[in-house]
């Protein structure tokens, strides 16, 4: 809408303004307030008696000698342990998104160059799939995994998740590899290149945009997972979002209760810093793919 | 491409989705015709100076004994469909006996956990999309006018409550509602009322739930939306300015009708996923008076030293029938789309 007669009026931009400024208070100030509260002291950020002490500290400059404090953030990854969450978000992430990009490529690259229908019955089963509310997966898995022992550890989530991951990359990889254009593929077969081949040599160098926005979304539902990793781990094994729910249910104690605050600001940094980054391929993955489901 | 080279590819993904998904939803149907099984009793003589009595005891090793034959329970058929924590057909018979009024069953009817969670989550459902789709249409509208330097940080901005994990965000929200913090003491000092917290009244919780869902789903339909807006055609945009239509005859006639399928697919998704709600039941401490089905499953399997598989499978089955009616105008969509690609 870039044209010469379609201008805005002085007053619908004002307006406009005010509309998206109202709009950005409200969907990021709760993260700024929360980012503030967490270096100060549980008196300060729930007080009772004024909410400005949140803002100036008294309690926390009573408390600590200073009007902002680190403390929660140590406590909580050395005593609390959140070190060892944190580590086990980087395994499993790092290892959910490896492995559904492996798998995801070759299956979504195969259903977009097939031409039997049932590629079709496929994908209805994977739409089908990624509907599937979670909770009613996990209910699903714990009673075979305590019989085969293997519950609580890492690598049974990475697998879950990996596979309740595999619907919505198949999707999203499979709408994509449909614009790369057959004839690039089909030369290469014609050459002499084996199905595989094609895909290693010629595929390949060309399907990073694709990848890119696929990974970005396996590494928010690994990172993210709260279901999955909450009821298939055992405490030791916890990642970041269960773990902060681990802090949450010891409401009586007041140390720990802003450990949960501190640790909900050491979680979300990384995400919002890789997501600024990315947030070109998010978009084109949230509209091309998500489209499908 | 030849079926056995198409099996190859597909087959390590393939193999993945059914042994996790396909699977567990066979399992979970299983464990729903079965149920924990009984404790055994024994009697024991007990016998002091003053007399012999005969105590009940639960007999630790023969149930011990059992639960090792029979892990998962004895079977029970759809006996725990029936009963009084999932469709609860007796005492819904009994109510519509022995009540007088509708408003009197209906009252019986919605106390019954199934029903009070599925009310829940319907109502969290149809309640949080609406507002969703149009909250979301009008900032996309509104971000599309903006200076062209400006749209990326103010994109950032506005995505930021759909990146974070439901927990997490509904945490951050909560923090600042409850009375103690900042939006709540703000509450309390508009009505004059030191005592009045959004967790003080049933529904009151619902309310700050659902106003949660609408800002943790706004971004999603708004990228959505920001997205197809690139691609209204500006030709008849254009021919309707110089016809002298007003700005909003434009978005009204042109824009909107554009963007209906697109808005179909928002209210579909939003439909689906609120469907499943749990985190924010979780993150506000609201389990007291507001349960959804996720919520009931999740209860289920919490408890450390008895996990109710048997309860958990049948309200699975439950929800993914839910599910299901949900999905079929998405499958037909779907379905059509595919039927004009070839």
């Amino acid at each position: 809408m870039e044209s010469k007669i379609n201008r805005y009026s002085k007053q619908l931009i004002l307006i406009n303004s005010f509309f998206i400024l109202a709009w950005l208070v409200v969907s990021v100030f709760p993260f700024i307030w929360t980012f503030w509260g967490s270096f100060k002291v549980k008196a300060d950020f729930f007080s009772r008696a004024d909410w400005m002490f949140a803002v100036t500290g008294v309690n926390t400059l009573i408390e600590t000698g200073d009007t902002s404090t680190v403390k929660a953030y140590v406590e909580s990854w050395t005593e609390g342990e959140f070190w060892k969450a944190t580590m086990n978000t980087v395994i499993i992430t790092v290892s959910v998104v490896t492995i559904s990009l492996f798998l995801g490529t070759l299956g979504a690259y195969a259903l977009s160059r097939s031409t039997y229908k049932y590629t079709f019955w496929i994908l209805i089963a994977a739409l089908i799939f990624r509907a599937m509310p979670h909770i009613t997966l996990v209910s699903g898995y714990l009673f075979p995994f305590f019989q085969l022992n293997v519950w609580g550890i890492l690598p049974t989530t990475i697998i879950v998740l990996v596979a309740i991951n595999q619907p919505f990359t198949l999707w999203l990889l499979y709408s994509f590899f449909k614009t790369v254009p057959k004839e690039l593929d089909e030369s290469a077969l014609i050459d002499g290149c084996s199905y595989f081949q094609a895909f290693r040599f010629v595929i390949m160098p060309v399907m990073w945009p694709g990848v890119v926005t696929a990974g970005l979304f396996s590494m928010m539902l690994a990172y993210n997972d709260f279901t999955v990793t909450s009821l298939l781990l055992n405490q030791q094994n916890y990642t970041m979002v269960p773990k902060i729910n681990a802090y949450l249910g010891t409401i009586e104690h007041s140390g720990n209760y802003m450990w949960a605050v501190s640790s909900v600001v050491s979680a979300t940094a990384p995400l919002f810093m890789i997501i600024m980054f990315f947030q070109r391929q998010l978009i084109s993955g949230l509209t091309a793919g998500a489209v499908k489901g | 491409m030849p079926h056995r080279t198409f099996f190859w590819f597909f087959f390590p993904s393939g193999l993945a989705m059914l042994l996790f998904i396909g699977l567990p939803i066979i399992s979970s149907f299983f464990q729903s015709l079965h149920i924990e099984p009984e404790q055994i009793l024994m009697e024991v003589e007990k016998c002091d100076p003053f007399g012999c009595k005969t105590e009940t005891k639960v007999d630790i090793e023969a149930t011990t004994k059992l639960q090792e034959e029979q892990p998962l329970g004895r079977f029970n058929g759809l006996g725990t469909y029936g009963d009084r924590n999932h469709l609860a057909f007796e005492e819904i018979k009994e109510a519509w006996i022995n009540s007088s009024s509708i408003a009197e069953f209906t009252d019986i009817l919605l106390n019954l956990p199934f029903y009070k969670a599925l009310l829940f989550t319907l109502t969290f459902c149809f309640a949080v999309t609406p507002p969703v789709v149009v909250l979301g249409f009008i900032v996309a509208l509104s971000v599309n006018t903006i200076t062209k330097s400006l749209k990326g940080p103010t994109i950032f901005g506005v995505i930021l409550p759909m990146i974070v994990t439901p927990l997490i965000g509904s945490l951050v929200l909560f923090w600042m509602i409850d009375a103690k913090g900042i939006l709540g003491s703000f509450i309390q000092f508009l009505f004059d009322d030191p005592n009045l917290s959004l967790k003080s009244s049933s529904q009151l919780t619902w309310i700050t739930l659902i106003i949660y869902g609408i800002w943790h789903n706004t971004p999603f339909a708004f990228v959505v939306f920001y997205a197809a807006l690139q691609t209204v055609p500006q030709d008849p945009i254009e021919a309707a300015i110089i016809d002298g239509a007003s700005r909003y005859e434009r978005v009204r006639h042109i824009v909107i009708p554009h963007l209906y399928p697109v808005a179909t697919f928002i209210i579909l998704i939003c439909l689906m996923d609120n469907f499943r709600v749990l985190e924010p039941i979780i993150g506000f401490a609201a389990e007291g008076v507001a349960q959804s089905l996720s919520w009931m499953i999740y209860n289920d399997l919490r408890s450390e030293n008895k996990m109710l598989f048997g309860s958990a499978g049948a309200t699975s089955m439950l929800t993914i029938i839910g599910v299901a009616i949900l999905l079929t105008p998405v499958l037909i969509r779907t379905w059509r789309e595919f039927r004009t690609e070839r």
